[in-house]
């Protein structure tokens, strides 16, 4: 198994595998990734990323969504997502 | 993870993660090293669907994140798809823990689309007739193929409970081999804990300490050898060991029990702890069990604590190791844990582990 590519590519589409989910629970505090075994913490930011992550849109546009959302320049978003997806994808926690 | 902010004898009282729901005692297996309690819960006793669902509810209000459905066999309910189903509307991420046998195809198809999550199924051996020999029923091991096929048909990830024992320890490369040729994203090398069943038959399963010692080297030279192809996580066989584990992640710290009749544990065998007052779902609301039920305080914390675990700089790391091992072992809730080193009772852990006999095993059975 390799780790992930260090370029995310552009038409990538970014998805929760099967037995991975985001869910959000009041008591614990906020947004939480669930596997098998495993729950991770995902603050506020984590969580709007992971969910734009459907399979369905392309790395690009998740990238200019979030740009936009969050009224930030679209390199930082893309460095920072990047190394999000990446440390995900390294956990099995998403496929890219 | 975040506390939930409650206050509880002093001490922050912190949200469960995990729910175990032992949905029934009923098992097909006879497994000798069941961690059930021998006074098995009959089935008309069962809680029904309706109060599974609000169990689940309750639960994910307190935080709770995963349920584990369980038992027995959990196969064994008719209303198994509604309880899944239950517990996904409650927001709950779903495990099916199971020996397979009682679960169909068909069953599974539908507790795919009710969103299970994971599926977990022990393996007894990796070779057909030990297998079913251990697990008291022929036909349990194909069963377990099969079953784990369609698992990975349905891409539902698969996790392989390897449970070891003396009659399967000198094996553990070969079930991890079996795991993997299964599709399993993840294997438990779960040496066996002494509860229940498996206390009864201690004497007949308990592995030596130079074949926990080579075992304990064969996972570490699988684990690089298997790297990135599963993961393989294994529990200690703790009478083996130095320090306690962390039992449960605490009395009453990170996850609770509801056992088939609804009866709130913070572990599975803590029945067998004299002078506690175990309350049930039927009566009162989970977040109430949690917080104010006597069992659940009696040794939540570390004040409940004697020396040496109250001033060791473990003590909210293992938390003095299980209460009902200090039990079974020294007669005494209080008592730490003799698995540690530090316990004035630590030699007789040794002493018990080497009273092996090949006695035939006293099944499981209600």
């Amino acid at each position: 198994m390799n780790d992930a590519p260090a370029v995310i590519p552009s038409d990538a589409r970014p998805r929760l595998p099967h037995g991975v989910r985001l869910v959000h629970n009041e008591a614990q505090g906020g947004w939480v990734l669930l596997a098998p075994e495993r729950v991770f913490k995902a603050d506020a930011i984590a969580a709007e990323v992971v969910k734009r992550c459907t399979g369905e849109t392309a790395f690009a546009a998740i990238v200019d969504d979030l740009a936009k959302t969050f009224s930030a320049p679209r390199e930082r978003v893309l460095v920072d997502v990047t190394a999000l997806l990446r440390g995900l994808a390294d956990k099995r926690l998403l496929e890219l | 993870m975040a506390q939930s902010g409650m206050v509880q004898n002093g001490a922050a009282l912190h949200s469960p993660l995990g729910l175990l729901a032992e949905l029934t005692h009923r098992c097909p297996l006879g497994c000798p090293y069941c961690s059930n309690p021998i006074a098995l819960d009959p089935r008309d006793d069962e809680l029904d669907t309706a109060t599974w669902a609000r169990v689940f509810a309750e639960a994910a209000a307190l935080g709770v994140l995963q349920v584990h459905l369980s038992g027995g066999e959990p196969g064994a309910r008719r209303d198994l798809v509604a309880i899944a189903g239950a517990a996904r509307t409650a927001g709950l991420y779903t495990n099916l823990i199971t020996s397979a046998v009682g679960i169909t195809a068909q069953t599974l198809r539908q507790l795919a689309e009710a969103g299970l999550d994971h599926v977990q199924i022990s393996i007894q051996d990796s070779e057909r007739r030990s297998a079913d020999h251990i697990a008291g029923y022929q036909g349990a091991f194909e069963r377990k193929r099969a079953l784990a096929a369609e698992v990975v048909a349905l891409k539902i990830p698969l996790t392989v409970n390897a449970v070891m024992h003396r009659a399967n320890i000198e094996r553990v490369g070969e079930m991890v081999e079996l795991a993997l040729a299964l599709g399993a994203s993840r294997v438990e090398i779960a040496h066996v804990q002494y509860y229940g069943w498996a206390l009864k038959n201690r004497a007949a399963l308990m592995p030596s300490a130079a074949q926990v010692e080579r075992a304990a080297a064969a996972v570490e030279d699988l684990r690089k050898r298997h790297h990135g192809r599963i993961v393989i996580d294994a529990v200690v066989p703790d009478y083996y060991a130095r320090l306690p584990k962390p039992c449960v992640g605490g009395w009453g710290r990170r996850s609770l029990n509801v056992t088939p009749s609804g009866k709130v544990l913070p572990c599975h065998a803590a029945e067998t702890i004299p002078g506690l007052e175990f309350w049930s779902v039927r009566e009162h609301a989970l977040a109430e069990i949690w917080a104010h039920s006597p069992a659940f305080n009696a040794f939540r914390g570390t004040d409940w604590m004697r020396e040496p675990c109250r001033s060791c700089e473990r003590r909210e790391i293992d938390f003095g190791g299980c209460r009902c091992q200090a039990f079974a072992l020294t007669g005494d809730a209080r008592a730490t844990d003799p698995v540690c080193h530090l316990s004035p009772r630590h030699a007789d852990v040794g002493a018990l582990a080497a009273m092996q006999r090949e006695d035939a095993y006293d099944y499981r059975h209600m």
